[in-house]
């Protein structure tokens, strides 16, 4: 997959560095060392891997095959098992349950496609444009990384201000001053709250794919411009030929980040709706967590999260099998 | 190769993290002890206009239990956003305070836990006896037939607050006493960009408790008498089609107040943009939003006719907060005491004068401070007309299931989609399908 | 000079300038929309922001920022975060510059399996392991005594753990472009691995290790889910502690803005001392 893949085509160099200086009687003690120490960098790592991020899902999901409501979350030891109760729940899309969940999930699908490729869209339209010193450039950089240093809370609440239906700016500009609706929409409720979601997952979103390719910028070595500017490439070609393939490892990650990222959001809808969200912008973070800390059924709830958890390591697999096998090709 | 590997791998986690859980598991069940007799932890629920304003409140009420039990007691107030979560987690590590605030309406849900201390005769002897409290303060306190899981703190109710300049400008003079007349009322205020009534669409909870009234006035209720959903009974929807039709068919509620969830309808009644406003001891909030207590009146909440009282008649729930102990404590006498200090007659009176509230307990209630117009009518409706939200264990999930249901017809109300009782069936049926079953 | 890398000596076509300039006006409008709103709102009276929206205060007033001090504690939440989160980046930078150079330079058992775990715990919905994580901090807290639960500990390292994937895998990117001659002429020379790491590769890396940062560092910043659990009266983070401003009685508007605005700032300095580096350009500048 890719890490093992070398960068930019080369073959991976699968030889330690260190070979050319161990010898002579240091040799044993060299190679333990050699052959202990990626482990040893990669202890804390894993360490912590394991105690946060490995063991409480194994725990999630022994959850998700137990009874936890309230009458047994105190000790959940001793929870009845329910065998596979939680996910039949869960997708039986007849029912209310079941299809309310696969109703959360499309809009999550459909809501994180979008966002994800607006932000990678303005993100790197930003960064290309501003590969070039111009006067301002070094303030726009920093402005444009405010929403990103902003905390969640603080942006996404004085989004909401905004969207407010009677006091808030968007309508006042809409309806008010423009006369663009005939009536103030609404947009924390009803239809329109997805388009007010993502509007702000793409404020939020979109500097940090901006910063990211700003720092893949900086690695495209000077020569391969200057090589296409002698071949009489001009500046569009420039940025079709060298500067988007080269970003292609860059992208390749940050995509995919984007997309588990978005897909897991929880702090943006919450903020923006609260503990009930609207059905149009009804994501599946919010819906679960609706399910297990609304209305405490923490085993369902954790059903639900084992399902997601399955779909988008499908669809992870996928795509690093699909890009590698396309970068192979490119190579 | 590859895969062998990777499976060896997460064999060896999967094993590790199963010996985690085993001992994850099992959270310590004690029955409380006296362990550190001189301390105790108390999380309070925000009622003040902040959470420093809380502090100020309850700091020196702590210092003087200090000075007469020598127990110090670390206080935290929680956020309301951030409480039920609180709890929960505490309830499932054991983790938790001695002592807590909890709303009352949660007092059933959380009862079904197990985790809080039950109030058994014996525990209410210590605290001064059961008949100290309201009954229907009581009522709120957890499943009827059980030991309750809390006893009551601070009590509320819903008035009706009115304007008296926008009532006196549109020549009403009386608060209308059923919903005809505030209906009709409504319509003469709604105009010029004001109007007549004030709601929380969005708030999930202001929802239910409204819901629940109009249910009552229905004569029907949501749960069966054996704690069964019957959301769509003809009473029930009905109800819910009465209330949102205050907004879909009457047209006295603005419809921008579909999408308020922050108590904007408040501040709205405040700045006379709605002429009537039905909450729960909202004198202190409008004092912050700087109305003075001469601008508005204060009258029961409408019936369908007549007067309130039982039955069909009740037009308020019982609202309020309870006070729990954890059932693991490790200073479980100096938590009891606790809690008689906070259910005596003086730390009665001085809190909920602070908090503008009604005391729950009989002898505190009497007192010349809580017979000011405004308190008296909350004190009536508690005594004669409120009622207590159904203390079935699924509470929580009642209250998400049909608070948003009307939150979603508040919605299509404010879009200016019709509200009919097949939609208003419709969505309660959604809700009641979205009920555990049991 | 500190000019990333330019694309070509020729002058860029009207075209494409016309271009840069709409799109990068457009973009401007986009992001400063919401900032001016909160600069203009924290100046205006409570009346003002709960009110119809006008795009000037009716009268200016500092009296929100005077407020945001009294109405929550404030000053002691911007600490516990800077403190969270500045701990957090610190150890997920180190953590990861180690893990990605052995993944980088050496060929070892498991090394695919590391990285696809690491990457797989990107896709874990937090809410699946809240309450499991939950129970695991209380569980070490009985048995050793150390308090992870409600501690700046226990959310530092969970928060550390949040960024640690994707640092690795960005770093693991940034350290494959630094040319493996830098560093195997450092070992050649007689340095030993980690000192060739810290010598070489990570100073030819540091613009990549401060994006890894600057991401670390937001996401302790403004997560809400574990925090509000997780943390206390003393040990609240601003994600959290921000939500005091909306009280029972009312949202206090103009103060949300103030709050934000005030914990903002030194946050978005430090952005603005930072990028000097992202954009240094050291890698180019190493590989000549």
């Amino acid at each position: 997959m890719t890490t093992t893949t070398a960068p930019a085509g080369g073959p991976a160099v699968d030889t330690s560095p260190s070979g050319a200086a161990a010898g002579g009687p240091r040799r044993r003690t060299g190679r333990l060392r050699r052959i202990g120490l990626p482990y040893l960098l990669l202890l804390p790592a894993l360490v912590l891997e394991l105690l946060v991020h490995l063991v409480p899902m194994v725990i999630g999901i022994v959850m998700s095959f137990k009874e936890l409501t309230q009458f047994y979350i105190r000790d959940w030891g001793t929870a009845p098992w329910s065998g596979l109760d939680n996910y039949k729940v869960s997708v039986d899309f007849d029912a209310p349950v079941g299809e309310a969940l696969l109703h959360s999930f499309l809009v999550t699908v459909g809501f994180t496609l979008l966002s994800v490729g607006l932000c990678w869209l303005i993100g790197t339209a930003a960064a290309v444009f501003m590969q070039d010193t111009f006067r301002g450039r070094g303030l726009l950089r920093a402005l444009f990384l405010v929403p990103y240093a902003l905390p969640v809370y603080a942006a996404v609440i004085t989004w909401v201000f905004m969207f407010q239906h009677d006091n808030g700016l968007v309508n006042h500009v809409l309806h008010d001053q423009l006369g663009l609706t005939d009536k103030p929409s609404f947009w924390l409720i009803g239809d329109n709250s997805f388009l007010a979601l993502l509007t702000v997952s793409v404020w939020k979103g979109w500097p940090f794919a901006f910063l990211i390719v700003m720092a893949g910028l900086q690695n495209i070595p000077k020569e391969l411009y200057e090589a296409a500017a002698l071949d009489g490439a001009g500046m569009w070609q420039q940025i079709r030929r060298i500067t988007l393939p080269s970003l292609r490892p860059v992208n390749q990650v940050l995509v995919l980040v984007l997309f588990l990222w978005t897909f897991n959001d929880f702090n943006t809808p919450y903020v923006l709706f609260g503990k009930s969200a609207p059905a149009a912008a009804d994501l599946i973070s919010v819906h679960i967590y609706q399910a297990s800390f609304v209305t405490w059924n923490f085993g369902t709830g954790s059903a639900m999260s084992v399902l997601l958890l399955l779909f988008l390591l499908l669809v992870t697999g996928g795509y690093l099998a699909l890009t590698s096998r396309g970068r192979r090709t490119a190579a | 190769m590859r895969s062998i590997r990777a499976a060896a791998t997460g064999a060896v986690i999967l094993s590790l993290a199963l010996a985690a859980s085993a001992c994850g598991g099992g959270s310590s069940t004690g029955g409380g002890s006296n362990d550190s007799p001189k301390t105790l932890t108390y999380w309070a629920s925000n009622q003040g206009a902040s959470i420093e304003v809380d502090k100020k409140v309850l700091k020196p009420e702590l210092d003087k239990f200090e000075k007469q039990t020598g127990i110090k007691v670390k206080l935290e107030v929680v956020p309301w956003s951030d409480l039920l979560n609180r709890i929960l987690t505490a309830t499932t590590s054991g983790q938790g305070p001695d002592v807590l605030n909890i709303g009352n309406t949660w007092s059933a849900s959380l009862q079904a836990t197990g985790a809080l201390l039950p109030w058994d005769a014996k525990n209410f002897d210590r605290i001064g006896g059961r008949d100290r409290f309201v009954d229907s303060a009581l009522a709120s306190t957890g499943v009827a037939g059980q030991d309750p899981a809390a006893v009551p703190l601070y009590s509320m109710a819903y008035a009706l607050y009115y304007n008296k300049k926008m009532f006196a400008d549109a020549g009403i003079t009386r608060p209308p006493a059923t919903w005809d007349e505030l209906v009709a009322d409504g319509k003469k205020l709604s105009k010029d960009g004001k109007w007549g009534l004030g709601a929380e669409g969005s708030n999930v909870s202001e929802n239910i408790h409204h819901v629940f009234v109009f249910a009552k006035q229905h004569g029907a209720d949501f749960f069966t008498a054996d704690g069964k959903p019957d959301f769509t009974a003809p009473g029930v929807v009905a109800a819910v089609q009465q209330y949102v039709g205050l907004m879909a068919k009457d047209k006295i509620i603005a419809p921008g107040n579909a999408e308020y969830a922050q108590n904007q309808s408040v501040s709205d009644f405040a700045k006379g943009k709605n002429a009537m406003l039905l909450w729960q001891s909202a004198s202190a909030n409008l004092k912050s939003q700087g109305m003075s207590e001469d601008d508005y009146g204060i009258a029961p909440v409408p019936v369908q006719s007549g007067t309130p009282g039982a039955g069909r008649n009740v037009n308020s729930m019982v609202a309020g907060i309870n006070l729990a102990v954890f059932k693991n404590t490790d200073n479980l006498d100096g938590a009891t005491e606790f809690v008689k200090f906070m259910t005596s007659d003086a730390e009665q009176k001085v809190l909920n004068t602070a908090y503008s509230t009604v005391p729950p307990v009989r002898t505190a209630q009497s007192d010349a401070a809580f017979s000011a117009p405004d308190t008296s009518v909350l004190k009536d409706t508690l005594a004669k007309s409120a009622a207590a939200l159904p203390q079935v264990t699924d509470e929580s999930q009642f209250e998400t299931a049909v608070g948003t249901a009307v939150k979603e017809l508040f919605a299509d109300a404010a879009a200016g989609r019709p509200v009919t009782a097949e939609s208003v069936k419709a969505k309660l049926a959604k809700a009641q399908q979205q009920m555990p079953k049991k | 000079m500190t000019t990333p890398t330019p694309r070509s000596p020729m002058a860029p076509p009207r075209a494409f300038l016309w271009s840069r300039r709409i799109f990068l006006t457009l973009l401007t409008g986009f992001v400063l929309l919401p900032v001016y709103v909160m600069v203009s709102s924290s100046l205006k009276p409570l009346a003002d922001v709960t009110g119809r929206f006008r795009w000037l205060p009716s009268e200016l007033t500092v009296r929100p920022y005077i407020d945001i001090w009294s109405t929550v504690p404030l000053a002691k939440y911007f600490v516990n975060s800077l403190i969270v989160a500045g701990a957090a980046t610190v150890c997920s930078v180190v953590i990861a510059v180690f893990s990605a150079y052995a993944v980088s330079r050496y060929d070892f058992r498991g090394k695919r399996v590391f990285t696809v775990t690491v990457l797989s715990t990107q896709m874990f919905p937090g809410i699946l392991f809240l309450l499991p994580l939950f129970l695991i901090y209380v569980n070490i807290g009985n048995a050793t005594g150390i308090a992870l639960f409600g501690s700046r500990g226990g959310l530092i390292l969970t928060y550390l753990t949040f960024s640690l994937p994707f640092s690795i895998w960005m770093l693991i990117g940034y350290f494959d472009s630094v040319p493996r001659d830098l560093d195997e002429a450092a070992l050649v020379d007689g340095c030993g691995p980690l000192r060739a790491l810290f010598r070489v590769v990570v100073p030819a890396a540091i613009p990549g290790i401060v994006a890894v940062a600057v991401y670390a560092f937001m996401t302790a910043w403004g997560e809400v889910l574990f925090a509000s659990v997780m943390t206390n009266d003393t040990t609240r983070t601003l994600a959290v502690g921000l939500q005091g401003y909306s009280t029972l009685n009312d949202v206090y508007w103009n103060q949300i803005m103030a709050a934000s605005l005030v914990v903002s700032v030194p946050v978005v300095a430090g952005f603005l001392l930072l990028q000097r580096y992202l954009v240094a350009g050291l890698t180019a500048g190493a590989v000549k």
